[in-house]
């Protein structure tokens, strides 16, 4: 009977466990919300710098931007030029970012700053329409120059990036060629090669990209070639045919537009600088939160003062798990069920033997006030008001008579609930009266034990960290919660408690 | 500092407090009944239909302002008990035994005015005593006086017996006498001492304190291996009828003999504590899982005590 009705139950159980945990493990990896506290990740910050002289007329430059650059993702995208507009436009899948300003004349400076993460797992956006070859036009003698050289490529290989690479190779000068020679000048090389995998119906573009290293200042971008295999863009090292992206480069420009459009300037240039720093993964995390479609999971996006109210809630549960597992499977006397849990937030504020040292003298305070309360035969409404304005007079006093004496630890008092410690003072009274000062003492030590337990835990830098950043988490501890209460074993306390039955065995 | 282990504890069937929470009280004993066995006064009046008879009822204090009256009706009183109708572990129970004078005499021999019974009394509507701190109503029942023959062993206070009663079949039982420690009370936490009683025939078995075995009573000296209850029958038949009355399932029923008025019940608890394992020496585990495993259950309370009896017979 009691088997089978439970299996469900230890299902859901297990199912709420397992939701927890995946839940964070997937944010941890779609995220990269660290799971420790101080875990730091390299960020690249890379600016471009453009130099122009303005001449008098209405100014519009419009500069080609990184969009999802493979080996890195954008983190942030920022614009400072004084005086300027400006915007990123996105025309046809390629993002240009663009100033204007009227009335531009003498020496002009726009930086465009960039902030990237290495991201080696990062998505490769496909091209949101298949490339086609495009159309090249050859005059003699190159043309039949160009067709030899293809054809020798192409019978040298059999895929389009077999092609690519020996076609690179016969473009050598060393190959020593006579169509090489007569076709390839320092100036033009990687022009032509474009031009003549796109003859031979490859689908080709010149990317450039930047070498990133901590540290340069004008640094100018290196071509890369890429062609299109019908599947994604592949980058080759033109010069050495070499296939792939070397590490730390970063494609600037991929699209086959320019890199720089500038109307109403002269002498431009584009230099780019670069700094390598490192910012907390927690940070980057929370940055990129707001981008991602699992953003909506954290708490990131709420005003920071209630941020900080969650870090704090989201403590409790911690709070009560200890609560659970000491009265349930350890089997401690508390006075009050969650009265240890509010005991631990205190000292979380307060830090734990300022907060121990209040705690127990205001309610050994309060229990000598309530002395003499109950002998007054007061209605228990009211007996527990004025308990509560003792309280306060005792928080206050303790406080004052703390920063006289140079303590300002005695000002901590004050996050102690006081209607809770009036609460505990009333029942820790009757409890005295009733059962005796010895059941007081195990009942008071037994919520002070659970409360430092729950502190300890509570105070954990870990424990703060995993319960604000991965509040699914939760799932996992209400499950245990659950779980707990359908232990019917012993309690610890009850292995001593029975002990003399050893003598019946 | 004693241990036993685990292994060892269930191989003697001891019924542990998660187990008797989850397995036996949030199982057998349904939520809308508690409110009759929380409020002793409901508990009377509900019992009495079954005829199981209860320490007559002198007053009963509802409001503040009726507090006065209780003292024009406890002037012609000798003895009286106030309780809470909602009170639980004997808490907020003053016990009179005597007067001198304008003052009271309490069970424990400490003298007590007229104005701290009425501070008691208001103590107890304010909801001082009651489970979950609501507003109680007093009542004020007339002085049990224990039959000579168990009052001896007990110091001060009446020794009352408790039984266990799971479906309506009485499965242990234990008679709690009153200690110096235990301020006139029976209940165990509190130090009373704790005699389990053989449910075949009503004569004791072992004896704790504290939860530690004794022999003889702390306070009175006497021994306590030979006592034997009598009507023992009437008595277990007394507790399986308040099944019928309650619809509780697993319970603890409080009784006492009155010299006069013979076995009388003191109270209902739902929520009846483990010690009575240790007076008896032996886990209640084995029996309530005979009861579960019962095909076919008997309809009487007559019935059920005498299966009671024929079936857990400790000295075997």
């Amino acid at each position: 009977m009691t088997s089978r009705s439970r299996i469900p139950f230890f299902f859901a159980i297990l199912l709420l466990i397992a939701a927890g945990i995946s839940i964070a493990v997937w944010r941890h990896v779609e995220l990269g919300i660290p799971w420790f506290t101080g875990e730091q990740q390299p960020v690249w910050m890379v600016e471009a710098r453009i130099d122009f002289t303005g001449t008098g007329e209405p100014v519009l430059a419009s500069m080609n931007i990184p969009d999802q650059p493979p080996g890195f993702r954008i983190l942030s995208e920022q614009a400072a030029s004084p005086g300027y507009g400006f915007s990123i436009v996105e025309d046809s899948g390629v993002r240009r970012a663009e100033w204007s300003k009227r009335d531009v004349s003498g020496p002009q400076t726009l930086y465009f700053k960039v902030q990237l993460i290495p991201d080696e797992g990062g998505q490769r956006g496909n091209p949101r329409r298949r490339p086609k070859p495009e159309p090249t036009f050859w005059e003699e003698p190159q043309a039949t120059a160009v067709e030899e050289l293809l054809q020798q490529a192409s019978s040298r290989s059999s895929t389009p990036e077999s092609m690519t690479r020996e076609l690179i190779k016969l473009l050598q000068p060393d190959a020593s060629g006579q169509n090489t020679t007569l076709l390839v000048s320092n100036d033009n090389y990687i022009d032509l090669l474009n031009r003549m995998l796109n003859h031979a119906g490859i689908p080709a573009r010149t990317a450039d990209g930047l070498a990133l290293e901590d540290a340069r200042r004008r640094q100018q971008l290196r071509p890369f070639l890429q062609i299109y295999d019908g599947n994604k863009w592949l980058t080759f090292n033109p010069r050495t045919a070499e296939q792939g992206l070397p590490e730390d480069v970063l494609l600037w420009r991929q699209a086959a537009t320019s890199l720089l459009d500038l109307v109403g300037g002269d002498d431009s240039e584009v230099s780019f600088s670069m700094l390598r720093q490192t910012v907390p993964a927690l940070q980057l995390a929370q940055a990129q939160s707001t981008e991602n479609g699992l953003g909506f999971l954290s708490l990131y996006q709420l005003p920071i003062e209630e941020q900080g109210m969650f870090r704090m809630l989201l403590l409790l549960p911690l709070g009560a798990l200890i609560v659970a597992f000491m009265r349930i499977v350890v089997g401690i006397r508390t006075s009050g069920t969650f009265m240890p849990i509010l005991i631990a937030v205190a000292f979380v504020q307060t830090t734990l033997i300022p907060g121990l040292i209040a705690f127990v003298s205001v309610v050994a305070i309060g229990l000598l006030m309530r002395g003499y309360l109950s002998s007054l035969n007061l209605l228990l409404v009211s007996r527990i008001s004025a308990l509560i304005i003792l309280v306060i007079f005792i928080t206050a006093g303790l406080s004052i008579a703390g920063y006289h004496m140079g303590f300002n630890t005695g000002m901590t008092v004050t996050f102690f609930p006081m209607v809770i410690i009036a609460w505990t003072i009333e029942r820790m009274s009757i409890l005295w009266e009733e059962e005796g000062a010895r059941e007081v003492f195990v009942q008071g030590a037994g919520s002070l034990f659970v409360a430092v337990c729950a502190f300890l835990m509570m105070s954990a830098p870990l424990a703060s960290h995993l319960t604000f950043n991965f509040p699914e988490l939760h799932l996992a501890v209400l499950g245990l919660i659950l779980l707990m209460g359908q232990y019917t074993g012993y309690k610890l306390s009850e292995l001593r408690r029975f002990h003399p039955m050893k003598a019946y065995d | 500092m004693g241990w036993i282990s685990p292994f060892k504890l269930n191989r003697l069937g001891m019924l542990n407090m998660n187990r008797r929470n989850v397995d036996y009280i949030a199982r057998y004993n349904s939520r809308e009944s508690y409110p009759l066995v929380d409020n002793k006064l409901r508990t009377k009046l509900v019992v009495a239909e079954y005829d199981v008879r209860t320490p007559r009822l002198l007053q009963v204090v509802r409001q503040q302002h009726e507090i006065p009256h209780f003292r024009q009706m406890a002037d012609d009183l000798n003895g009286f008990a106030i309780k809470p109708a909602k009170g639980s572990g004997g808490k907020g129970i003053t016990v009179i035994t005597g007067r001198d004078g304008d003052e009271y005499i309490k069970a424990s021999g400490a003298r007590v005015s007229a104005p701290y019974l009425e501070r008691h009394l208001s103590n107890i509507l304010a909801g001082l005593y009651s489970l979950a701190g609501t507003p109680d109503v007093a009542i004020v029942e007339n002085l049990v006086e224990s039959i000579p023959a168990l009052a001896r062993y007990s110091f001060q206070g009446v020794p009352d017996i408790r039984i266990v009663v799971f479906q309506g079949y009485p499965v242990m039982a234990m008679l709690r006498l009153a200690t110096t420690a235990s301020d006139g009370k029976a209940n165990l936490h509190q130090g009373a001492v704790g005699v389990g009683l053989n449910i075949a025939n009503g004569h004791s078995l072992n004896a704790v304190q504290f939860n530690r075995p004794i022999t003889l009573h702390p306070d009175t000296g006497l021994a306590l291996e030979n006592i034997a209850i009598e009507d023992w029958q009437e008595m277990l038949v007394m507790a399986s009828r308040c099944y019928e009355a309650t619809g509780l399932g697993y319970m603890g029923v409080d009784l006492v003999v009155d010299v006069n008025e013979g076995p009388l019940l003191l109270e209902l608890n739902a929520r009846p504590g483990l010690a009575i394992q240790m007076a008896n020496g032996r886990g209640l585990l084995p029996r309530l899982r005979q009861i579960e495993s019962l095909r076919k259950p008997h309809f009487t309370p007559e019935d059920r005590a005498a299966f009671a009896m024929e079936t857990f017979n400790s000295r075997i």
